[in-house]
């Protein structure tokens, strides 16, 4: 009974992760190993470093990371951690980091509104001044923050990953306006603006982004072919990171209470054996 | 609670306070030498573990109430900044929001363990209805501390959900006003959900009290469902039922941990991190998984009143079951018919869920079917989830009651010792039978 039960349960399980049925193709989602996968994943240093680089040179000038400070950089798990700066505000490359970067503030001794280099406990600065700005700039389409789109999106870095490498052209036959983009991986039905043969609609949708990654657009430091695959992979990754900051920590935490609850369910179990062994039941 | 105290003060201190207020010979007739049927199988320690599941979702609930700020353009960053800035803020958040799914698996397992085996029949229809007030206090609770993160799910989910009590004439109107403190769900609407989120728990604590109460007066059911006739049915809470509860709890908490630390997010929508924006609507609003099979229910019916007044009309269903059922043998161990319509009950119950995440209109099997039933087609979730409806409510209103009177159960044994004393071929000579091997 109890196995039927579990059995069940399972089944229900199941159930709720699959996916709905939907008429039109499902847009393309490609699957990334990604260092980070599993419960004994980890970033990669070098490649969160490079992914740093593509948002700060590319990404950046859109879109805002408004729940990022340069500090977290610095941290444990973040790109640029040097176990020898406990205080990742001390960390002199976050530092220089941040001092390339110019923030908003206000002159406390004339009251004036002054930019200023940023130091490790600013936020990253958002490029545009307010969302209204943001859509005048874009065609209307609001560039979404970046902070935590690598949970915001169903796929995480492989939704972001397909996106950044599913640029085509547009098929024959789809009616694309203008300043929109056709991507195979974007969310979306096509159906409407299909005039070809109903049963072969193309997957993906139509996005406001002009293809933003082009290879050797960003130079990477460690000498990295800058193709856009790579810098869709590392960018992603980048994103899952400051998605999910404490990731490391997590599992790590994780693996010593699981060692923990296993010893101690297994000493209950032959403690129950032990005093129940003289009670027929 | 109940019964003969059999606790002895043995030293100074507690004669001198077992006088004044006999706390401690509460606490030991309670916990320590109640007595317990000795056939509890694993079914029996969900009690155990939704007492610690609350108890998890208290704690780590008041510490996030310490950090996070009720407030429209706050609530979303407030909450990344548990996850990032405060210490162990993620373990702490996701311990509260995967608790919630854990205590809802659990809690519903405690309640298909009672269809099972009858424990709402007299003389436990008080603490069954105080069951059903707890799980509805639970799924309130559940449904606004969704909200608070004031993600897109949260907001939307906020609107659909405030707009059902919309629908009822009358009052409608003006309770969704006094929900929402306004005239849409707004800032108010945030604060007054925090103060309920916070405030809530501590009604399901007292009512868990009131259950328990309610538990010690006519003592546990058990997989016979025959009454406890004498001693030898019985062994004291403590140590026999602590330990085998401590084992379970400790396997349920794997569970939990192995959510909480490796796929923290898996029961979560992605959409709840995206920032709430009245503005856009999320293209499917789903409610939680726990929330699904009335989900199901609601859009199961095609007038907006009717969905609202079949969902509540569901849980209404719970609290009367002790009446609907006229079948005087407890426990579907010795109903094989009831058995049969029980498992089709848990079928229906789990494809109402499944039908609760889909579209309605979407089909179930791959191709359309063309065949117009009413107002969709009968190859869709909204025909699935009105079969599935029909058989929830039928089970509880026509088969439960007609079956109680033409069924002819197996004999049930005389007493809890008698089907294991009888049976000496289960219970090797000095080995423990094994209460999991039957249930």
């Amino acid at each position: 009974m109890l196995r039927k039960g579990i059995a069940l349960a399972a089944l229900g399980l199941a159930f709720l992760g699959s996916p709905a049925l939907a008429a039109h193709p499902t847009p393309v989602l490609k699957t990334v190993a990604w260092s980070f996968d599993g419960p004994f994943g980890k970033f990669d240093t070098a490649q969160l470093q490079r992914g740093y680089k593509v948002y700060r040179e590319v990404c950046a000038a859109c879109h805002a990371m408004s729940m990022l400070s340069f500090r977290n950089l610095g941290e444990p798990g973040g790109p640029f951690y040097d176990p020898k700066y406990k205080n990742p505000n001390d960390n002199p490359y976050v530092k220089s980091l941040a001092k390339d970067i110019q923030v908003n503030d206000i002159d406390s001794d004339t009251g004036d509104a002054i930019q200023r280099p940023a130091t490790p406990a600013d936020r990253f600065p958002s490029p545009f001044p307010n969302e209204a700005a943001a859509k005048a700039s874009n065609g209307g389409a609001m560039p979404p923050d970046l902070s935590v789109i690598a949970k915001g999106r169903t796929g995480g870095p492989d939704y972001l990953y397909s996106l950044l490498t599913g640029y085509r052209a547009t098929p024959a036959g789809l009616t694309v306006s203008a300043g929109q983009y056709y991507n195979v991986s974007m969310s979306g039905d096509l159906t409407s603006a299909w005039t070809g043969d109903h049963h072969k609609v193309p997957p993906g949708g139509v996005i406001a982004m002009p293809p933003p990654l082009e290879d050797g657009k960003v130079t990477f430091d460690d000498g990295k072919p800058s193709t856009v695959d790579q810098q869709a992979r590392d960018v992603a990754a980048f994103l899952y990171w400051a998605a999910e900051p404490k990731m490391m920590q997590r599992k790590q935490f994780g693996l010593g209470a699981m060692v923990y609850l296993l010893i101690f369910t297994v000493l209950l179990y032959f403690s129950y054996r032990r005093i129940w062994r003289n009670v027929a039941h | 609670m109940s019964g003969h105290s059999t606790y002895e003060p043995k030293t100074g201190i507690e004669r001198w306070l077992d006088t004044r207020l006999p706390i401690v010979r509460f606490a030991y007739d309670t916990a320590i030498s109640f007595p317990t049927p000795k056939n509890l199988n694993y079914w029996w320690t969900f009690g155990g573990i939704l007492a610690l599941m609350l108890g998890i979702q208290l704690v780590t609930g008041i510490v996030l109430a310490m950090h996070y700020v009720p407030h429209v353009d706050y609530a979303f960053a407030s909450v990344e900044r548990i996850m990032r800035d405060v210490n162990y803020g993620w373990l702490i958040r996701y311990m509260h929001a995967n608790g919630a799914s854990m205590f809802f698996l659990a809690v519903y397992i405690h309640m298909i363990r009672n269809l099972y085996y009858g424990s709402y029949k007299a003389p436990r229809e008080v603490l069954w209805i105080l069951g059903c007030l707890i799980y509805l206090a639970m799924m309130a609770t559940a449904f606004i501390g969704y909200v608070l993160p004031w993600g897109q799910m949260s907001f939307h989910g906020a609107v659909v959900i405030t707009n059902l009590f919309g629908a009822l004439p009358i009052i409608g109107t003006p309770i969704t006003t006094w929900l929402w403190g306004g005239f849409a769900v707004d800032n108010p609407t945030l604060n007054r959900f925090f103060s309920l989120h916070y405030l809530l728990p501590f009604v399901i604590a007292g009512l868990v009290v009131l259950h328990i109460w309610a538990l010690h007066v006519p003592g546990n059911n058990n997989p016979t469902g025959v009454n406890v006739k004498s001693e030898n049915d019985t062994v004291p809470f403590h140590p026999y039922y602590t330990v085998k509860d401590g084992f379970a709890i400790g396997v349920f908490l794997l569970l939990y941990a192995s959510f909480v630390f490796y796929n923290p997010n898996v029961l979560g929508h992605a959409d709840n991190y995206i920032p709430a924006n009245p503005l856009v609507t999320p293209a499917h609003i789903v409610p939680e998984w726990y929330f699904l099979p009335f989900y199901a229910i609601l859009r199961a019916v095609p007038d907006k009143l009717g969905g609202v007044l079949l969902m509540f009309g569901a849980i209404a269903t719970l609290f009367v079951l002790p009446w609907l059922d006229t079948s005087k043998v407890r426990s579907m161990r010795y109903r094989p018919q009831a058995k049969l319509y029980f498992w089709i009950f848990i079928l229906a119950a789990l494809v109402l869920g499944y039908c609760g995440g889909q579209l309605p209109d979407d089909p179930v099997i791959a191709q359309p079917s063309g065949l117009i039933l009413l107002d969709a087609d009968i190859n869709s979730f909204v025909w699935l989830s009105r079969v599935a409806t029909l058989y929830f409510f039928a089970y509880f209103w026509i088969i439960l009651p007609v079956l109680g009177l033409t069924e002819k159960p197996l004999p049930v044994p005389e007493s809890i010792s008698e089907p294991v004393l009888s049976h000496p071929a289960t219970t090797p000579a000095g080995a423990t039978a094994s209460p999991e091997k039957r249930g």
